[in-house]
């Protein structure tokens, strides 16, 4: 059982990077405690800035700091900095082109019996919209660091979420196949496939293990590069197995199930399930209650493929 | 001085020519703020078109970005790109677009929405203060948007932050689109709103470059604070009929009002000359 939650991960490679890069920029909204930060804003206060309970305010701060070589990455929960904020996302963050990293904490419905106020289930779909913006859920600590190992190296803007909670590892420390803007291929299978992000890959890996020992062959995708979407491994998956389905902490529109049944449909016809939140304020309950209530766990990846292969 | 009082002239004359050429523009908003543009991009800013992105340049936002003639018309007329590049202004696939863009040299950021400059500049602002370096900040807002919250976040953090490498300009011309800024959403007392924010608050005859001039000189000695400059104008100012007239905040002059406004104009150049 993991105890080490992406967050303090995420803490983890910046405070490292920090050291020897000084144009790093951390930025919270009087959230470096609940981002994990706390210890990167100690040992590097001279390479953070504290905004306060203001979500416009940080992301127009960090783009004109990006604008002066800053390397920034702004850390606050991602209910409010993916819709609060996402005017001055879209127009100084991706229209400018500036080097700013948004990192959406407690992403998805991961601060639960919270309500609607503290849940981005929309998140895909109000970031990913906006042309020049890439979006990234990575699932596991590992993969976590060798996302922002990357992203460390490019300057272009880029929202990253991450869940409030520890979640099983996928992979291991010395086995994180990493390739940028490639989805990984968590496990082989040639009659169907899962696509996952984030929290709902584990569900996926262990709903292929089950599958497995039925006899089926299942692929799964850690999909963490939603946008830009490997539409090579997508369309592969659609010539090669016999169905898809989409497994994600996001609602229907605009999440990662219509962007790969778009594209599916346009150039692999074939079906493809998406299996998500509703289109309601979801009900209240821990992370794990609320995927089981809404039949985002791996007995229904299972039942559903079943299903989908008589 | 004096010379450069013309060349306001002669800029607004070029604003002008581009809003009739573009058959849109905003000419009021435009003319009340040529002084402080000129003021900033001939007197008081480190910058040299020649070399628009050295390190060390002061930095601009003009967050009213719907002024976008005047600015391109002063960057022209300041050599950051040919003055026939002002004819392809909002013409198809013309990078000249009808708000600042990046992409022309001389514009840091892109700017159209209201309410953004004052944050962007606040990044700017700290990034020079992490970096000790020299360089000032400079950000244009219109009094119309000061009804925007996000402009008192920016304030809020540029006061906690010490920034005394920030100076705003608030070009107070009193309009907006709508009618006058008191009708629409007043400000109260605006030096008391600014200085409980942490400002120091200078006050400026916003279309005269002397008047200007020393605002600006001034502020650079304000220090653990940042300053605005209200700077008094008049909205569409250098036409007469234009001058505090609501609708001529996005108007587009007729062959008539064209010929009237560049007699205008050109008779207060020479009278500068």
């Amino acid at each position: 059982m993991n105890t080490i939650h992406n967050r303090q991960v995420i803490n983890d490679v910046l405070v490292e990077k920090a050291k020897t890069d000084k144009d790093i920029v951390v930025l919270c909204s009087d959230s470096r405690g609940s981002a994990s930060l706390s210890e990167y804003a100690k040992v590097h206060p001279g390479q953070f800035v504290e905004t306060g309970i203001a979500e416009q305010n940080i992301v127009s701060i960090a783009a004109g700091l990006a604008s002066c070589g800053k390397k920034c990455f702004v850390a606050s929960p991602a209910c409010f900095l993916s819709t609060r904020s996402m005017e001055q996302v879209k127009v100084d963050v991706a229209y400018s082109n500036t080097n700013v990293k948004l990192i959406g904490i407690s992403g998805g419905i991961s601060y639960g019996a919270l309500g609607m106020t503290h849940h981005s289930s929309n998140d895909i779909a109000a970031l990913g919209s906006i042309p020049n913006m890439r979006v990234y859920f990575p699932s596991d600590r590992h993969q976590t660091k060798a996302l922002f190992e990357h992203l460390l190296q490019d300057s272009k803007p880029a929202y990253i979420r991450v869940g409030r909670n520890p979640v099983e590892d996928i992979y291991s420390e010395d086995n994180t196949p990493f390739v940028m803007d490639k989805a990984t291929l968590v496990h082989e299978g040639n009659d169907i496939t899962i696509i996952a992000a984030g929290e709902m890959v584990y569900p996926a890996q262990q709903a292929a293990n089950t599958l497995e020992a039925r006899g089926i062959s299942c692929r799964v995708l850690d999909m963490y590069c939603i946008k830009p979407l490997d539409t090579e491994a997508v369309l592969k998956a659609a010539r090669e197995t016999k169905a898809i389905i989409v497994i994600e902490e996001h609602v229907a529109i605009g999440g990662l199930g219509s962007m790969v049944s778009q594209l599916v449909c346009a150039k692999q016809p074939m079906k493809v399930i998406s299996m998500c939140l509703p289109d309601e304020p979801v009900i209240a309950g821990k992370s794990p209650e609320v995927f089981a209530y809404y039949g985002l766990t791996s007995d229904n990846l299972v039942k559903t493929a079943l299903e989908l292969l008589v | 001085m004096e010379n450069l009082k013309a060349r306001t002239f002669e800029i607004r004359q070029d604003i002008l020519d581009t809003i009739v050429n573009c058959k849109a523009g905003h000419i009021g908003g435009g003319f009340s703020v040529t002084d402080i543009l000129t003021t900033l991009y001939f007197k008081q800013m480190n910058i040299d078109p020649q070399n628009p992105k050295a390190p060390n340049r002061d930095r601009f936002i003009l967050s009213k970005g719907h002024s976008v003639e005047a600015l391109y018309s002063v960057l022209a007329n300041r050599g950051f790109f040919p003055r026939e590049d002002l004819k392809t202004v909002s013409a198809f696939g013309s990078k000249y677009i009808g708000h600042p863009n990046n992409k022309v040299a001389g514009i840091e950021m892109n700017s159209g929405s209201l309410g953004h400059g004052l944050s962007v500049s606040v990044g700017m602002a700290l990034a020079g203060k992490m970096d000790q370096a020299s360089y000032r900040v400079y950000v244009v807002m219109g009094d119309g948007e000061l009804a925007e919250g996000s402009v008192w976040e920016g304030a809020m953090a540029a006061s906690q932050y010490n920034l005394d490498n920030l100076c705003a300009v608030v070009d107070r011309n009193g309009l907006q689109i709508s009618g006058t800024t008191e009708e629409i959403m007043n400000h109260g007392n605006l030096d008391d709103r600014w200085s409980s924010f942490g400002w120091h608050v200078i006050h400026a005859i916003g279309n005269d470059i002397e008047s200007l001039d020393a605002a600006f000189e001034t502020a650079k000695t304000v220090k653990g604070m940042p300053t605005v400059i209200i700077a008094d104008t008049i909205k569409g100012y250098g036409v007469s009929f234009m001058e505090n007239s609501v609708p001529w905040h996005h108007k587009v002059p007729n062959a008539d009002e064209y010929k009237q406004a560049t007699e205008e104009l050109s008779a207060k150049r020479s009278a500068a000359l």
